[in-house]
């Protein structure tokens, strides 16, 4: 493949790529930029050139109107759906890999056959449940479904992962007396970490940027979500554009700090299961 | 596993036993309670009245015929069929093309790669709030050139509307797929493209006789999260324009939502969304029909 590139550059290859990195940078551009601006500049200010007044003044706003608030939700229901579904996960995929009894088989079989349930075909039921339950308008409403929709592809990467384990280990630890938990704990929990953190990082961004079960399982605004408070702020700031797009900017920089800090985990997290 | 069993039946210690049933079961009920019946559930509910606040009451068969007959949803359906066409003839070879850029060694490359990502860090409530800004046609993009220039409405203009959101949908989504192509090119192993160089191959026949063939599963795999993705795709339309302009870009998911939370319609809701799910499931198979047979010829274009 080296050589291949050394004989001649592909210009018409990079001009193409060029082409999609001002398609991809444009709307990014235009997005900081705006969220500089100062209101009124927005409706006479050339869009894609700089500010001739930069002010941090929509972020204020945007600060001062509870961001810190649907912030803390969203983390809130991101760590608890993805801790309850990495624990629940581990847990079944340890009992479906290692019991080999058709009990098992058949439950692995019923869970993978939830990989083709689209979430948004459930909503109607998933709503009538909810309602049902009390749980209606509570972040408890989104972190239930979250983890159930989260189980059949978190299953299908961890049980991968705890196949390839030696039978030799967990011949040898229970030849020593050990109970499951004990080897669920000092096993299978070290030995599959890297699988771990892979469905980690894409639930996480899954329950991260949920949008449509915010808005049918939530109403108040103590209980917002980020992605959903985009959306509402769109409504209250209406035509104070700047302000909407420092609050879409902001909701970025969890992400990009991720993105900073673990550019490759966040790669392999992304494509999950699907780059083999 | 199973030799293991036999040489010590019916050991009495649990421990050395295998693992019992109850590690699945917290994993079982969220799963069953909440993916499992609401799938059951969403099959019953199309078969009833029910306003979303009181209690459901049982209908029949009426609501389908109703709903199958209401020409509002066969409109939903057929603009179902062009965005989910559409939006795979643009995200496809952009994707593939993308992945194979980026999966060269050179810096420039690299960077460029660094910068495609991006998209991937917002939501896509997000996106469509940035792209409602900029497409729109007095304040956004329009005004950055001299006057006329690009003052379309795109996402007012009931004829354009679908293709402009088809564009922002491929704008969030081809990252993805372009990181998929990439880890699939890279395990292209090297000794092929030695070979075809050898051969005399030039750039465009290595592409059509070593890449595209080695990608063949990874073509199959993006393609179904691809289409069957975008039948069900939701939040990105829905902040963009909402469905309108009129029913322009009212596609199945949202015919759905609007149904059902808007007009308060669970029945005839449920009905399509048992639509989504039965389409669904039929492109799965059938695109896995497909892909077994053309995985074959593929492979003999490989060969030739």
């Amino acid at each position: 493949m080296r050589r291949r590139i050394r004989e001649t550059p592909n210009a018409l290859g990079a001009l193409g790529g060029l082409v999609w990195v001002v398609v991809t940078i444009v709307p990014i551009y235009y997005l900081v930029l705006t969220s500089l601006r100062r209101q009124q500049d927005y409706y006479i200010e050339n869009p894609l050139l700089p500010p001739a007044d930069p002010t941090l003044d929509a972020y204020r706003l945007v600060l001062e109107n509870d961001f810190v608030r649907y912030l803390s939700n969203s983390l809130i229901v991101t760590v608890a759906s993805v801790a309850v579904i990495l624990t629940v996960s581990l847990m079944a995929s340890y009992y479906l890999v290692r019991a080999g009894t058709p009990l098992s088989r058949g439950t692995l079989r019923l869970v993978l056959l939830g990989l083709a349930i689209p979430v948004q075909a459930t909503i109607i039921p998933v709503y009538y449940l909810i309602v049902r339950l009390g749980l209606y308008d509570s972040l408890v409403a989104l972190i239930l479904p979250a983890i159930a929709f989260a189980i059949p592809i978190s299953v299908l990467i961890i049980v991968n992962f705890v196949r390839d384990i030696p039978a030799e280990l967990f011949e040898s630890m229970r030849a020593d007396g050990a109970g499951h938990g004990r080897i669920l704990l000092a096993l299978v929990l070290p030995l599959s970490r890297p699988a771990l953190l892979t469905v980690g990082i894409y639930q996480a961004l899954q329950v991260w940027n949920g949008f449509l079960f915010p808005l049918i399982l939530t109403q108040s605004s103590s209980v917002r979500v980020l992605p959903l408070s985009l959306w509402t702020y769109q409504g209250q700031f209406a035509v104070n554009v700047p302000a909407v797009l420092a609050a879409v900017t902001l909701s970025a920089l969890p992400v990009l700090a991720a993105f900073v800090v673990g550019r490759r985990q966040l790669v392999s997290g992304l494509t999950a299961g699907f780059g083999k | 596993m199973l030799h293991r069993r036999e040489a010590e039946p019916a050991q009495p210690r649990p421990a050395r036993q295998g693992p019992p049933f109850w590690l699945a079961v917290p994993a079982l009920a969220f799963f069953g309670l909440f993916a499992l019946l609401p799938l059951g559930g969403v099959a019953v509910l199309s078969f009833m009245e029910w306003d979303g606040l009181g209690t459901p009451r049982w209908a029949g068969a009426e609501i389908w015929l109703d709903t199958l007959a209401d020409p509002a949803t066969r409109a939903a359906l057929w603009r179902t069929v062009v965005f989910v066409v559409v939006s795979f003839l643009f995200q496809a070879p952009v994707a593939l093309l993308l992945g194979v850029f980026t999966a060269g060694r050179q810096r420039y490359r690299a960077a460029f790669a660094v910068l495609y990502f991006l998209p991937l860090l917002f939501s896509s409530a997000a996106i469509g709030i940035v792209f409602r800004s900029l497409l729109d046609p007095n304040f956004g993009l329009s005004r950055a050139f001299s006057p006329g220039t690009l003052s379309t409405n795109w996402l007012g203009d009931p004829d354009l509307a679908l293709y402009a959101v088809i564009f922002v949908v491929g704008w969030a989504f081809v990252p993805f797929h372009a990181l998929l192509y990439q880890a699939g090119v890279r395990q292209i192993p090297a000794s092929l493209y030695e070979a075809a160089t050898l051969d005399g191959a030039g750039r465009w026949q290595q592409f059509r006789y070593v890449t595209l063939p080695q990608l063949r599963y990874t073509i199959v795999t993006s393609s179904t999260l691809m289409l069957v993705g975008s039948l069900t795709y939701f939040d990105l339309v829905f902040v963009l324009t909402g469905g309108g302009p009129g029913d322009a870009t009212r596609i199945l998911p949202l015919d759905m939502y609007l149904t059902g939370f808007r007009s308060y319609q669970m029945g005839p809701a449920s009905v399509i969304a048992v639509l989504l799910v039965a389409i669904g499931l039929a492109l799965s198979l059938f695109l896995s029909r497909v892909s077994g047979s053309g995985r074959m010829q593929s492979q003999q274009a490989g060969a030739a």
